[in-house]
């Protein structure tokens, strides 16, 4: 499985990583594998505020359908508008491209409680 | 089969065509007020000859029971009688309206009332309602009596309901919408309920918080499992009821009933076990039976005796009705005619060649497929289609259609991967599953001998694999002409 | 035995096969005590047999082929045209299963596709489901997406003029929520909506008959950023302005009208179209279109991910069917009536109801308060009528002569004695009329 070592992730193979005074939020490609294409991913909108752990969204594919939780709490920034017309991004380039939605985080602290690229592989790999 | 590309009704619309005759007005006509009136109407415009003829084609291009071998696991896919269409379309039905009050509906409300009591008869419940218009909303009518009965007892806490993991989808969708949270509860080995974690499950703090457990018994595997009793027995000392989904009743008429091993509430399915066609898609009918205590709480109105015949009534404190009016009549008419040509014995031997069919077949399809759980089946049984690098039980079901055959239940239950229900229900002669059981050996070997025969496939059909992906992404869902 | 096609011989080879010596020990695995118990019913009987028994039950119930037929209040007498039931009794589309496997589907799917077009368009919004089970259960899970849309929002507005029955379907479906539905009487612009309102829902005709301000009562709503759910009558929005026209952003329907008979309750046809920003939120199932790898155009289930066999606990409804046959009797029946015909038969509801209610509006001692000045309006195929005499009265005593005059509101609400609600449709020939008339003049003296 691909992985970005710039980010840190959570059990349900969500990423957040650290971008000017904002976090990218994404699915890992461990995850978007496993999804199968992507048909649609349901975002949530702009100025809206998570907790860390909050439902924000739900990916779609045409077997499978995936409830998207925040890696840290925050108010979203921005969503992607790409994945409108283009919904395979996430499965192309899930860790550029196919980003999900950039948080103003309420605490750094978050981040540091993620899991890294190297522990999260393990953890995945035991699925 | 018709493998010719069928125009939309649309495309074959001209205008001017009439496709339908009605008389002319006989009355001096009122003029509709400009404002509410409706400036276009897309509608094709079609004559009724090249109607008949794009709805004949179209339905050459299906598989149906009539005729293909259709062996969906969990669907049930008997023979539809033809007499059972016959009665459904006597006109003292059809013309039938369901406010025209008691006295003057006793033939429908007696056909009604014979159906619930021998549905009860067959499953060992007290009383029965009929409204559902579904399965999936006989286990909603089902869940709501169960949570009834609680608030009944002032037993708010229990909020929960477990259901095992090889359930089908319907059931933590319908505790959804009956408010409750939705517990997994894992299978054994075996293919049954895990008792050591049911127990678990139902210890402790969350004890008080458990409203019952979702049951389907035979399971989706086609298993029955022997802990039924001991089952129910500890979900109702915590104090929970316990549901059964009766979809796969087609393995135990006369041969065991639900209602006698401590099943509270069970709906089935009279579009599987009790053959009333499936219709591309519907519409089904549910019966909901209970114990005699949840008897008020059912959905009505239901059917009653009163006096020398029958009546309508609501039951005392019924959770309120869940679809208009009684049910889906024209569906309770097919089945009541079934169940009248077969009788106590005939329902004993329908159960009795289901499951003696699923056990040959299952002896058969062993040799080339690995079967998940090998002990006795019920009705159905489940294998594998992981039989060689690359192949997987999509492929398999695909290459089934070359061979005229539809492909068997595939991906469900949801615990056995890669999986391939197969259902031959009892109307099926031994001819017909030894033929099937060979396609599959040769499948098999296909599968490992010539790959692509299952990649490509099927290739005998109107149209080849779809693009799902493309479907869902942009979806058309309606002519934009 | 019926239907089952093995003989003993058959069935010794396959027990053999086995490895068991008798069908018995198949079931070992039940509990010994519990196994075949009797079954308290009586032996099977022939087809002949059950034929005769089942033709006498159904000849002892009165219907609406041997009567003037003036009773609506939900289920519809209408015209069927042969043509529908030729189509939907072929046995490819009869005894076929949920379409699955879409190369081996393609007639249900396509016949799917193209009665969601023609719904899409007769409805007015821009997706059609391929069914649920009635207009009661359709709307109430209409109701039950605008709940789920509408986040925090509790308030849901009914009017008072909703079929009663599927006001309790409605209440059934949310047992379960913490809901507050309020009534509103009249125009769905009189519901008082603010910021806790989920939804506002108008019947279009409503129970009564009346047709209501759509347009009105759809900015209303929209203004305090709730839905607007309309269930209409599908025959009338062939001539009158279609539901999404006039804004709605949910429509259901009771299709029964479309080809379906009346068949004492069921089964009939859900019907449910939402505006293209509610898509993903509509129960049911739906096609769509799809190209092979050839480019060949085909049609699939579509935007499966929200139904129950993905979601589970998370689906937006249990749902798991749809009416299948009866949708396709629907297809058939608006292909066959297509653009002119499903005009001519609203028209015909139109002219006839119209008629029948300025002619009792006649006769001494009756009102049609649709037709009167101060509570006066637009009406579509049924009508109140206020009588004299108690109208469950009046409706027992035509009914016992071939004349069934309507439903006594009584029915529903005990208080409301004198009022009767009568349903006019093309099936009824003005000699017919004229009957209805004369009889509740003479039932009355």
């Amino acid at each position: 499985m691909k992985l970005d070592s710039a980010a840190r992730y959570r059990s349900s193979h969500e990423f957040a990583r650290k971008e000017g005074n904002l976090y990218v939020v994404g699915i890992s490609d461990h995850a978007q594998a496993a999804l199968g294409d992507i048909v649609y991913v349901e975002l949530p909108e702009v100025g809206k505020t998570f907790a860390q752990g909050d439902a924000f969204g739900v990916i779609e594919s045409v077997k499978a359908a995936s409830d998207l939780y925040m890696p840290m709490g925050g108010k979203v920034a921005a969503v992607n508008e790409g994945l409108g017309g283009d919904p395979a991004l996430v499965n192309r380039d899930c860790y550029g491209e196919g980003w999900l939605v950039k948080i103003e985080a309420a605490s750094a602290a978050e981040f540091n409680g993620l899991m890294d690229a190297a522990t999260y592989e393990k953890e995945a790999d035991k699925e | 089969m018709n493998l010719m590309p069928e125009k939309l009704i649309y495309e074959l619309s001209a205008p001017g065509r009439i496709g339908a005759s009605l008389p002319d007005n006989d009355v001096p006509a009122t003029p509709v007020p400009a404002n509410l009136s409706r400036d276009s109407l897309k509608l094709p415009e079609v004559d009724e000859l090249s109607v008949i003829r794009h709805f004949t084609r179209l339905s050459q291009k299906n598989f149906s029971i009539d005729s293909h071998f259709y062996p969906l696991g969990s669907c049930t896919m008997k023979y539809n009688p033809k007499v059972n269409e016959q009665l459904a379309g006597l006109r003292g039905w059809r013309d039938a309206h369901p406010l025209i009050g008691d006295e003057f509906s006793q033939g429908a409300l007696e056909l009604i009332y014979r159906l619930q009591e021998s549905l009860c008869a067959i499953g060992g419940f007290a009383a029965s309602s009929l409204q559902p218009a579904a399965g999936a909303h006989g286990e909603l009518s089902g869940v709501f009596v169960v949570r009834a009965w609680h608030v009944s007892r002032g037993d708010a806490k229990r909020t929960k309901m477990l259901i095992p993991d090889s359930a089908h989808g319907t059931n933590p969708a319908t505790c959804t919408m009956a408010g409750y949270t939705t517990l997994p509860v894992p299978s054994d080995a075996e293919g049954g309920v895990d008792m050591a974690a049911l127990k678990a499950a139902l210890g402790g703090a969350q004890r008080e918080e458990i409203a019952g457990i979702m049951i389907t018994n035979p399971n989706t595997l086609g298993l029955f499992d022997r802990n039924i009793e001991e089952i129910a027995r500890l979900v109702h000392e915590a104090g929970g009821l316990v549901y059964g989904d009766g979809a796969n009743m087609n393995a135990v008429t006369g041969i065991f009933k639900p209602g006698n091993s401590g099943i509270d509430v069970m709906h089935f399915n009279l579009h599987k076990t009790f053959s009333t066609p499936h219709g591309g898609g519907g519409p089904g009918a549910g019966f909901v039976g209970v114990r005699k205590d949840l008897a008020d709480f059912l959905p009505g109105p239901i059917a009653v005796k009163k006096g020398s015949g029958y009546a309508l009534a609501m039951p005392s404190k019924s959770i309120g009705r869940v679809k208009s009016f009684y049910g889906n009549f024209g569906v309770l008419v097919r089945a009541f005619a079934y169940v009248r040509m077969l009788g106590a014995t005939g329902l004993r031997r329908l159960a009795e060649n289901a499951v003696l069919n699923a056990n040959y077949l299952k002896v058969k399809v062993e040799k080339s497929y690995k079967v998940k759980y090998p002990r006795r089946c019920m009705h159905e049984f489940v294998a594998m289609g992981d039989i060689a690098p690359g192949i997987h039980t999509l492929d398999i079901a695909k290459r089934l259609i070359d061979y005229g055959f539809h492909p068997p239940t595939i991906y469900f239950p949801l615990i056995v991967p890669e999986a391939i229900m197969i259902e031959p229900t009892e109307t099926e002669d031994k001819e017909t599953l030894d033929a099937f059981a060979e396609v599959l050996a040769k499948i098999a070997d296909e599968a490992r001998t010539n790959p692509d025969l299952l990649h490509n496939a099927p290739t005998t059909t109107p149209v080849g694999r779809l693009d799902e992906v493309a479907a869902a992404r942009s979806p058309v869902l309606c002519f934009k002409g | 035995m019926p239907f089952i096609a093995n003989s003993d011989a058959d069935r010794k080879a396959m027990l053999a096969a086995v490895g068991v010596s008798s069908i018995e020990e198949l079931f070992t695995d039940i509990p010994s005590a519990k196994r075949f118990p009797k079954l308290a019913l009586p032996e099977g009987i022939s087809e002949l047999e059950v034929t005769r028994e089942i033709e006498a039950m159904a000849a002892n119930n009165l219907n609406a082929s041997s009567c003037a037929w003036f009773l609506g209040a939900g289920a519809y007498n209408h015209f069927i045209p042969a043509a529908v039931g030729a189509i939907s009794s072929r046995g490819e589309f009869l005894t076929a299963y949920t379409p699955y496997q879409p190369e081996v589907s393609q007639g249900t799917l396509q016949a799917i596709f193209e009665y969601q077009s023609m719904a899409a368009e007769l409805l007015g919004m821009e997706v059609v489901n391929a069914s649920h089970y009635d207009g009661a259960t359709a709307l109430a899970e209409a109701v039950l997406m605008a709940w789920n849309h509408g986040g925090s929002r509790k308030k849901v507005f009914l009017p008072t003029a909703l079929h009663p029955e599927y006001r309790d379907v409605i209440r059934t479906y949310f047992a379960a929520f913490d809901v507050q539905f309020v009534e509103y009487a009249g125009e769905p612009s009189s519901a008082a909506v603010d910021e806790t309102t989920s939804c506002v829902v108008c019947a279009y005709p409503d129970f009564e008959g009346r047709v209501r301000d759509l347009k009105a009562g759809a900015e209303k709503a929209h203004a305090a950023g709730a839905l607007f759910i309309v269930h209409a009558d599908p025959i009338m929005c062939a001539i009158l302005k279609s539901p999404g026209e006039l804004g709605a952003d949910i429509v259901t329907a009771e299709g029964q009208a479309l080809g379906n008979a009346m068949n004492f309750g069921g089964p009939w046809l859900g019907m449910m179209g939402a505006t293209a920003k509610l898509m993903r939120k509509m129960p049911g199932r739906i096609v769509g279109q799809a190209q092979d790898h050839e480019g060949r155009r085909g049609f699939v289930l579509t935007l499966t991910a929200r139904e129950q066999h993905i979601r589970r606990e998370k689906a937006v409804s249990n749902i798991c069917s749809n009416q299948g046959l009866v949708m396709l009797q629907a297809c058939v029946y608006m292909a066959l009536m297509g653009k002119n015909g499903m005009r001519q038969v609203a028209e015909l509801c139109w002219n006839k109801a119209h008629y029948a209610a300025s002619e009792i509006a006649k006769l001494p001692g009756f009102k049609v308060p649709v037709l009167d000045k101060a509570a006066a309006g637009a009406f579509f195929k049924e009508f109140v009528v206020t009588t004299p005499i108690p109208a469950a009265a009046i409706v027992d005593k035509l009914s016992r002569a071939s004349v069934v005059p309507g439903l006594a509101l009584s029915k529903y609400d005990p208080k409301r004695t004198h009022e009767l609600l009568v349903c006019v449709t093309e099936m009824n020939t003005k000699a017919q009329i004229d009957l209805l008339a004369t009889s509740l003049k003479e039932a009355a003296k």
